[in-house]
């Protein structure tokens, strides 16, 4: 894969912002993908076309039950040894092409390529595990192992589609007007520190979770060395997706809610913990001591796509933008207030969240 | 002259601009009126991040909130919002003889308020957040000059040592006063009302503030 985008950027930085954008429609109405990517598009001068991607939830409902794989290939060979290596442990329902269309301001893509899937019966019973680890070791594997093949897009009834250029152009490449969801998030990249490539860009994913992240993680390494000590791998050469493994390892390994994921990453500081009640005083002390590896310092908006949500959080000095937009069922949040307005100019609510507060929407619990 | 047309989220509306007046009704990019240097700009809608973003003169009006760093190193001229403003607002104003640059908040304020000000007056009126501080966390951290002004009941408990905080004397009140009817003018507040009220006034501690903050002195 392509490990440098061809930019008039080049090779030196421009300290600057990310752009992500979200939709979500809380009673769970499909929306194809064309708002989202006129949302992410208003803000243009926050990327640099070194990257830009979406993730949408619900796209998938003919295939609901089974794991939606989207792979990177660098080669034909590639492509071969992760096909073997799906096949013995995957029954594979269906697989194609990702179907792309040709512009010429997306070029150089490498094999895309779509498996849904099950883990075969008997290599799940062999490995004691339930099937989201199971899973989860698969991706691992091929990922760290297979050289030029990458599992990028791994949950159920969703999908991450992305790719070097400008969001807007990723959107079309990908043809996002064709799919239909309740969830959109969106992310434009402005790398500073590490290379744009293909599998750098955001959406990062893992099962079903997936993160878009406007930000610097001063703390990497920190958090890297932790999160490799429960076998996960950080090998994309960008400091986002550890907030992906962190977001796994804590809500689906641990079984903390979000608000304590965001508690623990963006933990208050120590001045701000002394001044709660008593009750919270512990709570946040707990989170904080407990998970001390797992703090993420430096400038940070992120959000988490997820089945059936989205969670928005900035860091705890807020250091970063994010705007909160609701409309009837509709919510929206943005960089910007105007990537929000531009798709729906009237708004019965727009405020922003403050530092380190989680601001989390769900689907309406159906009356059936 | 008709004026001229601006997209949505468009950035730096009225940059540097020194005359004329500029009317949004759709929501500007970041930067609006960064380095403005005499112009008039009105809006009505919220403003984006880093409005008057290093202003030197002029004014502007915002009908509705703004984001953050609003008034970020402002060296003069004048901002009121009518509703809210994000963090860092007012963050490092400063002043210089007739230069006195003005920050007028209607409602609340986020964390950061008036952090490394040296400089400028920052008023903020905390309408519709009477029962509680009007401003988020860390508020005049690293103040070393101007004066900010808090209507509220509720003074934050975090306030730094360099930071002495009074209830505003009748002195005080003669620079925020007229500051607060011309709010009053521009949003259709009560201005009578707003005056009743109790104020605080935050200013920087003179005696040597920052003594061995960083370096022995």
């Amino acid at each position: 894969m392509l490990k440098e985008g061809k930019n008039t950027a080049g090779d030196f930085r421009i300290p600057s912002g990310c752009a992500v954008s979200s939709v979500f429609s809380r009673s769970g109405k499909r929306l194809d993908g064309s708002d989202i990517i006129k949302s992410i598009e208003i803000m243009h001068e926050r990327s640099n076309g070194l990257g830009g991607g979406f993730a949408g939830y619900g796209i998938y409902p003919e295939y609901a039950e089974q794991y939606a794989f989207h792979v990177f290939y660098n080669n034909a060979k590639a492509k071969e040894e992760c096909e073997k290596f799906i096949d013995e442990h995957f029954d594979v329902v269906n697989l194609s092409k990702i179907p792309i269309r040709k512009i010429p301001q997306i070029t150089d893509e490498p094999l895309i390529w779509r498996y849904f899937v099950t883990p075969l019966h008997t290599k799940l019973a062999e490995s004691q595990l339930d099937e989201n680890e199971f899973v989860v070791r698969c991706v691992n594997r091929v990922n760290t192992y297979i050289d030029g093949a990458y599992i990028f897009s791994s949950g159920k009834n969703m999908g991450v589609f992305k790719a070097v250029g400008y969001p807007e152009d990723v959107g079309r490449f990908y043809r996002l007007d064709e799919y239909a969801g309740y969830c959109w998030t969106a992310h434009g990249r402005y790398p500073t520190n590490t290379p744009g490539w293909w599998g750098g860009a955001h959406p990062f994913a893992l099962l079903d979770h997936s993160i878009v992240h406007n930000g610097e993680i001063s703390s990497y390494d920190a958090n890297r060395r932790f999160i490799e000590m429960y076998g996960y791998n950080c090998n994309l050469l960008t400091d986002t997706e550890v907030i992906t493994y962190i977001f796994d390892y804590l809500v689906r390994r641990q079984g903390l809610t979000l608000e304590e994921v965001a508690h623990v990453i963006a933990a208050p500081f120590w001045t701000t913990i002394q001044n709660k009640s008593p009750e919270e005083r512990e709570r946040l002390t707990y989170l904080r001591n407990v998970f001390a590896g797992l703090l993420v310092t430096g400038p940070f908006s992120i959000l988490v796509g997820f089945t059936g949500g989205i969670m928005a959080l900035n860091d705890r000095l807020k250091l970063r933008s994010m705007v909160v937009g609701e409309k009837d069922d509709m919510v929206y949040i943005a960089s910007e207030e105007s990537a929000i307005r531009v798709i729906q100019p009237e708004l019965d609510k727009v405020w922003a969240p403050a530092g380190g507060e989680p601001v989390i929407f769900t689907l309406d619990r159906k009356n059936d | 002259m008709a004026q001229k047309q601006y997209a949505i989220g468009e950035r730096y509306i009225g940059a540097g601009q020194s005359e004329g007046t500029i009317v949004l009704d759709a929501v500007p990019g970041n930067a609006l009126g960064a380095y403005l240097d005499g112009a008039e700009i009105i809006l009505h809608c919220n403003a984006q991040d880093a409005t008057g973003d290093t202003m030197n003169a002029g004014e502007i009006t915002i009908h509705g909130n703004t984001g953050d760093a609003a008034g970020y190193a402002m060296r003069g001229g004048s901002i009121y919002v009518q509703g809210d403003a994000g963090y860092r607002a007012g963050i490092h104003m400063k002043e210089y003889k007739e230069k006195v640059p003005v920050l007028v908040v209607g409602g609340k304020t986020g964390s950061f308020l008036g952090e490394y000000q040296a400089g400028g007056v920052i008023v903020v009126l905390g309408i519709g957040c009477e029962d509680r501080q009007p401003v988020g966390n860390f508020c005049g951290t690293g103040m070393h000059g101007g004066r900010i002004f808090l209507r509220t009941e509720h003074l934050p408990k975090d306030l730094p040592s360099q930071v002495i905080a009074d209830v505003a004397a009748p002195e005080d009140m003669k620079i925020a006063e007229p500051l607060i009817r011309r709010y009053c003018e521009k949003f259709g507040a009560d201005a009578e009302a707003l005056l009743a009220s109790r104020y605080y006034v935050l200013k920087p501690n003179t005696k040597n503030p920052y003594k061995q903050l960083y370096v022995t002195n």
